[in-house]
């Protein structure tokens, strides 16, 4: 009987690169600029690693299919190393590699490395990528924003709220991320937006405008991970050990069954019910600390806050209004500034949404800090509102 | 009794002001400022003659049963392909049988008739049952011409058949002369016309006589048994004189359609039938007329069956569904008749697996998807696996067509960001009211009315085309239902 990941690992240290558009840099060079920050809080040297997972999507303009450019980078010691992508939450499926290589005992340290470079493919958004031979033929030639828009239509639809109130509501997800970002360093943007910026921001895919829409950058993040015991005869404090992993995909009910209404996500529900049982939390809304969720699109957060049973379904509007979700609220949400002022380097972010609950955790935060926080749950997804995957992963502190 | 079981139109929903085109053209031609009334039409940029083809055919075989149709001539000489079959594409859209006869008739603007007297013969000689008859055209012309200014896009079809005949044949006669008032050569654009006075003169007037003369005789009819006259031509008053000169009355020369949409080619001698057939009585004679490199005249008589044939959209139904288009622009683009910048996001390649397209031909180009035998699901694309979460039967799905089912959009967006040739790119996830849902373009959408819950038709429509190999993608689009509609 399987007994789940919680406290089976602990993360031994991490490390994230300055995001934006690093002109400067590779995605080598993001890579080592994660990683050795990692390596130092971690104390260990490159060759007490044991194996490596390299987690990167659009291999065609980095690094190529396999794990050689992290393990050529780095210069590991022929440990083995595999490279994962699933969509936008690759970062945290090399994480969860990482994670049950420690736990299932095959080694005592792991390292996990997601990274993108976007900014030599000479978009302004995500660049377009191949549909494969059938989705060429039938898919629409959809962004990214225009995806996850067809939320907005159908939450509208489903609840009967009115174009204006949903459009406000989803540009205080956007105000307050900003608002966070702006505290952060290592964030690519780093200024406040107001509420009518927002509003007034050219319309992107309708309803979403500029604002509603999360940066393209370039980044890198590292986490090193081992167990509890290892890191305690370490001499490590505070430590963080996971305390759910969990991992849900579509299996083609929303795009073919008429059961979905297109106004949440399907696999963001399972995958976090499943986690919150993993880590034995009963009741997310008062257990939760803080929250990094895949704020790709404000109005993906907004519905994501009902789909991780914090908000009742078709309470989000009234708690994100009220600032439930904002730095100084009950459950802060994104008190790093997001996906919205990080960008999102795809291979980078399913594990810099960890670092800052790592940060938050050790109470290392620095302007940002929350007081006293517990668990931190990221919320990482890939693919859109009707064909994805969705990982929901908690970190606390151990006991 | 061989004749006309069913007939059915199309027309774009667009239509170009021609005042726009002589507006922004006289500056060359202060000529083309007398030419600039009323309105012509105009496809959208995912239309073209087989898009076109298809909509006309989908209409004619409103409460047919498809799989007995088991012949398809297609006329047109603007068919995207020049080696492809073009019929097949339409039979394979249409969900019509695999054990059917296919021809493609080109190269003159007489092939709309051409393929009528095709089908016509072939159900004559009893070795085909119905014979369905197609005719599209989505002419292209330099800007500025006169040829822009005449020409229309459309399509008709009708069906061909010995039972429920709606308007009987009652014979053709066909002159034959290589008169070239215009040509296209073999890898041209655009036509090459020679002057109008010539053409009148010496064409029409002593060529056409000559066949109608001839149908006459053949059929034992007088020029005033005549109740339509159906004859395309661009020369005012020319269709009257001939119908006069044949004994014809007045009052049978039918409206070219040159107000409403302009000629539509090979099309054209079609789509007027199809519109006779709308305004005639049982009892009356109809007489088509078609010009090219010679002559072809066709005689139908009605019949009372005319009165029982199912309500459809037909060339009235789709004249009417009409939306002006006053911007000269957007046709000179939607007809690649401007180098436009397009951004970055239209550089990819669009190469398409043909062995794919192959192997879900039916699911691409009929949307046929599945209907699981064990729960009754409805599902698209048809999988292996059911996707009903209480059922997950495998290998349990029959195809199920679902063009025609009644559909309405679940979720939409309006996309700035993506390429498209008239952004914002408007698409969606479409759900059928019985069952089933796909993501997929909207076209013909009134910008600023697209909401959740509108009933979508579905309609083929070009999905994209690969200029690199000279390829186009076809698909299913949802075209939004205007409540009025």
């Amino acid at each position: 009987m399987a007994t789940g990941i919680k406290d089976k690992v602990a993360i031994l240290g991490m490390g994230c690169s300055k995001f934006g558009e690093r002109w400067d840099c590779g995605a080598e060079e993001l890579m080592v600029e994660a990683y050795t920050e990692a390596l130092a809080d971690a104390g260990i040297e490159t060759k007490q690693i044991q194996a490596a997972w390299l987690s990167t999507c659009f291999d065609e303009v980095n690094v190529g299919k396999s794990g050689l450019a992290l393990s050529t980078t780095l210069r590991l010691p022929n440990i083995p190393v595999t490279r994962v992508e699933n969509f936008c939450a690759s970062g945290s499926e090399g994480f969860r590699g990482a994670v049950y290589a420690v736990a299932a005992g095959a080694c005592d340290i792991a390292v996990a490395v997601g990274v993108e470079k976007l900014k030599d493919t000479g978009y302004g958004g995500l660049p377009a990528s191949s549909r494969g031979t059938i989705g060429a033929l039938v898919n629409p030639n959809m962004s990214a924003p225009g995806n996850f828009a067809q939320l907005a239509s159908a939450y509208r639809a489903k609840h009967g709220v009115n174009k204006d109130d949903l459009k406000r509501a989803i540009a205080h997800v956007s105000v307050k991320s900003h608002a966070n970002g702006a505290k952060n360093p290592k964030a690519h943007l780093q200024k406040e937006v107001t509420l009518e910026q927002v509003m007034n921001a050219p319309i992107v895919a309708e309803p979403l405008g500029l604002f509603d829409c999360c940066g393209v950058s370039d980044g890198a993040a590292c986490a090193i991970v081992t167990t509890p015991e290892i890191a305690r005869a370490m001499g490590k404090q505070n430590i963080v050990t996971v305390k759910a992993l969990q991992l849900a995909l579509s299996n083609g009910l929303e795009s073919s069954h008429n059961s979905w209404d297109g106004s949440y996500f399907h696999t963001a529900r399972i995958a976090a019910k499943r986690a919150y049982d993993e880590a034995g939390i009963r009741n997310p809304r008062d257990e939760l600390s803080m929250i990094e969720v895949h704020d790709c699109f404000s109005i993906t957060e907004f519905v994501t806050m009902e789909d991780l049973h914090i908000s009742p379904e078709g309470g989000a509007l009234k708690d994100v209004l009220d600032g439930f979700y904002d730095a100084d609220g009950k459950i802060a949400c994104q008190i790093d500034g997001g996906l919205k002022c990080f960008g999102h380097p795809i291979g980078a972010s399913g594990i810099r949404m960890l670092y800052e609950m790592y940060l938050q955790l050790q109470g290392r935060a620095g302007p940002r800090q929350r007081n006293n926080p517990r668990l931190g749950l990221t919320h990482n997804l890939g693919g859109g509102p009707n064909a994805n995957v969705c990982s929901v992963a908690i970190i606390g502190e151990y006991n | 009794m061989v004749g006309i079981t069913a007939f059915g139109g199309y027309v774009p929903r667009l239509r170009l002001s021609r005042k726009a085109i002589a507006q922004a053209n006289s500056w060359a031609n202060p000529a083309l400022a007398s030419q600039g009334k009323f309105e012509r039409s105009m496809c959208n940029w995912d239309e073209d003659s087989l898009t076109m083809a298809v909509e006309a055919a989908r209409d004619c075989l409103t409460g047919v049963d498809r799989k007995a149709v088991d012949a398809i001539c297609f006329a047109s000489t603007t068919a995207p392909f020049v080696d492809r079959q073009n019929a097949g594409v339409i039979a394979t859209a249409t969900n019509l049988s695999e054990n059917l006869s296919t021809l493609d008739i080109g190269a003159s603007q007489r092939a709309g008739t051409s393929a009528l007297l095709a089908g016509l013969a072939q159900v004559k000689a009893g070795e085909k049952a119905h014979a369905l008859v197609v005719a599209s055209d989505h002419r292209r012309s330099r800007a500025g011409s006169s040829a822009e200014m005449n020409n229309g896009d459309g399509a008709a079809a009708v069906l061909i058949g010995t039972s429920g005949v709606i308007a009987e044949y009652l014979g053709s006669a066909t002159v034959a002369v290589d008169f070239v008032d215009h040509f296209r050569g073999e890898g041209e654009e655009f036509d090459y016309d020679w002057e109008e006075r010539w053409i009148r003169d010496e064409g029409l007037s002593k060529i056409v006589p000559r066949a109608i003369k001839a149908a006459l005789e053949k059929t034992g009819l007088a020029g005033d048994a005549v109740d339509h006259f159906a004859m395309p031509c661009t020369f005012g008053k020319m269709a009257d004189q001939l119908a006069k000169g044949a004994g014809i009355k007045p009052a049978a020369v039918r409206d070219n359609l040159h107000a409403q949409m302009g000629e539509s080619g090979t099309a054209h001698a079609l789509v007027m039938l199809v519109a006779a057939l709308e305004d005639a009585a049982p009892g009356q004679v109809i007489m088509v007329v078609s010009f090219g490199q010679g002559c072809d005249v066709l005689l139908f008589r009605t019949t009372e069956a005319l009165k029982t044939l199912p309500a459809r959209r037909g060339i009235k139904g789709h004249l009417a569904n009409r939306r002006e288009e006053t911007n000269y622009m957007k046709f000179l683009s939607f007809n690649g008749l401007i180098i436009q910048e397009k951004g970055k996001r239209a550089e990819g390649d669009k190469a398409t697996a043909l062995s794919v397209l192959y192997r879900k031909k039916d699911m691409i180009l009929g949307l046929i998807g599945g209907r699981c035998t064990v729960c009754g699901t409805l599902q698209f694309p048809k999988a292996a696996i059911c996707v009903n979460p209480n059922c997950h039967a495998l290998h349990s799905q029959e195809d199920h067509a679902f063009q025609d089912e009644p559909a309405r959009i679940m979720s939409w967006s309006a996309d700035y960001l993506t390429y498209t040739i008239d952004p914002p790119a408007h698409y969606g996830m479409v759900t059928f009211n019985e069952g089933g849902r796909f993501m997929t373009d909207f076209t013909d959408y009134e910008q600023g009315q697209v909401d959740v819950g509108m009933d979508v038709r579905l309609m083929f429509r070009i999905k994209e085309f690969d200029d690199q190999r000279g390829f186009r993608k076809y698909f299913w689009k949802a075209v939004p239902q205007r409540k009025e509609a």
